[in-house]
């Protein structure tokens, strides 16, 4: 698999700056003063073990859950100094792609799009948001399932759909929880191809959380990795494999066995 | 123990705070109407058949039961006035709040758990929309609203059990039957009535809510949630039973 060519990136504006942040859960210590930046116009890769708190560190970033101790930026806003309300306008900027798609399973494809929609563009008309809905599903490649409960689309399918419901907002940044997990190949393929072409068509700065290291290779401009609660290797694909280091080196082999 | 009582007074708090943010979400706009409708045809409509089915049975068979004591003294001309009162006064808020507990809370609790653990809540919450607001506040006022509705067709549909049961034994035509049901009734029977369902319907709605919204993650979770709105909800509707009982004794 090709690595990512390069792209403009903004190194001077960072849309997100986390530092020193700690979270726990009772005893179990997931993050120990976390630092990262995501800079306008880049996919960051976040790689990490299941259960090192890659899922918390992008919870934490759009406030679903709270810091124990540390600083969260977003787009220049200390989300710790936010009220509900400018929290919930700032939310409107940031699109989350959640692991299981989180697709709402009581309403139809068409629903689940506008639903973000008539409740924060409540200024659109009935025609407005038809063609909003439709043309987003066109993008993902799905516009033919917009009838249909999300219980009668594939894994890959809700994923699509589930990204396609973010980009409706046209947020400024994505975070994606595991865009890949559970997935075959060639769908895989197709969500790596899918996120490469949002950040292309919609200008979005973007972390990805994964183990998936072909998803990575292929999606990422820079790669983190989180280990023991800190990000302690940054760099391109070949830069973060490049080591013996025991903590790293059997992800790589893992994944790329001959 | 300690760490028992410990986790009791962080449930209280929980319920507290969870209760004060209902208030407030209910009084802040904008104002859920559409999923308000939604949420009523979905309590209303869909527990009509089970209600009704209840309520005629529970009508039927009480009139039946009441006959033979009645016979002994010659008194079974004062089935209807009997009926009428057993069922606007205690069985029809009674069996509908039941009913509504097994249905209606069950369904709240396996949902909303549900939503919880597919992400869908943290889903509405990233995407701009309040879910408490959404997923709350329009339940709790549906079943607010429709267990006093539905307490009224109870009634109506369990008179109408009870008139079939006793034109199995009697000649009384509906008009008389009616007129004495509607002697033996006062306005504050009625208004005791809308007040008790008012209290179910709130009660049902929120146990159900909070115990949902606050399911362990985890498929275990949707079932242990399900169960508990229902036990939660009868458990309390019989102790506010007997607290309303005895508030209105205390008032005449």
């Amino acid at each position: 698999m090709e690595n990512k060519e390069s792209h403009y990136i903004n190194k001077d504006n960072a849309v997100i700056r986390v530092r020193d942040v700690y979270k726990s859960f009772g005893d179990l210590h997931v993050l120990k003063g976390v630092d990262l930046d995501l800079y306008q116009g880049e996919n960051l890769v976040v790689l990490g073990r299941s259960g090192t708190g890659k899922s918390v560190l992008i919870k934490i970033i759009s406030r679903l859950l709270e810091v124990d101790k540390g600083d969260v930026q977003v787009l220049q806003n200390d989300i710790s100094q936010l009220t509900a309300k400018q929290m919930q306008e700032l939310r409107l900027r940031i699109g989350f792609s959640f692991q299981n798609s989180a697709l709402y399973d009581s309403m139809t494809i068409r629903e689940n799009l506008e639903f973000p929609l008539v409740r924060n563009k409540r200024h659109l008309t009935r025609k407005e948001i038809n063609y909003e809905v439709e043309s987003v599903l066109d993008a993902v490649g799905l516009l033919h399932t917009i009838e249909q409960m999300p219980s009668e689309l594939s894994g890959g399918q809700r994923k699509r759909v589930g990204i396609a419901r973010t980009l409706i907002l046209k947020p400024e940044i994505m975070l994606y929880d595991e865009p890949t997990a559970g997935l075959d190949p060639i769908t895989c393929l197709d969500i790596n191809t899918l996120i490469n072409q949002v950040q292309e068509l919609y200008k979005t700065s973007s972390i990805i959380i994964t183990h998936d290291l072909a998803c990575a290779k292929m999606v990422g401009d820079r790669i983190v990795m989180l280990l023991d609660g800190k990000f302690e290797r940054e760099g391109s694909f070949q830069e973060i494999f490049d080591t013996n280091d025991a903590r790293v080196k059997p992800f790589y082999d893992y994944n790329f066995i001959d | 123990m300690v760490k028992k009582f410990k986790a009791l007074l962080l449930e209280l708090a929980n319920l507290h705070r969870f209760l004060m943010r209902f208030f407030r979400e209910l009084v802040s706009p904008p104002y859920e109407f559409k999923e308000i409708m939604r949420q009523c045809y979905e309590i209303g409509w869909k527990s009509f058949p089970l209600i009704s089915l209840t309520g005629f049975i529970v009508g039927f068979v009480f009139t039946k039961q009441s006959r033979p004591s009645l016979e002994e003294f010659g008194a079974t001309s004062w089935l209807p006035a009997l009926i009428s009162i057993a069922i606007v006064r205690a069985l029809a808020p009674l069996v509908t709040a039941l009913i509504a507990s097994g249905k209606v809370g069950s369904q709240i609790g396996a949902e909303l758990s549900s939503m919880n653990v597919t992400e869908q809540i943290d889903a509405m919450e990233v995407s701009g929309t309040n879910p408490f607001k959404f997923l709350i506040v329009s339940r709790v006022i549906a079943t607010t609203i429709m267990i006093p509705i539905l307490c009224f067709y109870v009634s109506g549909i369990g008179l109408m059990g009870g008139y079939l049961s006793i034109i199995s034994n009697d000649d009384l035509s509906l008009l008389s039957f009616f007129t004495q049901v509607f002697n033996a009734i006062e306005y504050i029977d009625l208004a005791a009535m809308v007040i008790r369902a008012i209290v179910f319907g709130f009660t049902i709605g929120f146990a159900s809510c909070y115990i949902g919204y606050n399911s362990s993650k985890g498929t275990e979770g949707v079932g242990r949630a399900a169960n508990s709105a229902v036990v939660a909800s009868m458990f309390l509707v019989f102790i506010e039973e007997i607290l309303i009982v005895q508030l209105l004794s205390f008032f005449g």
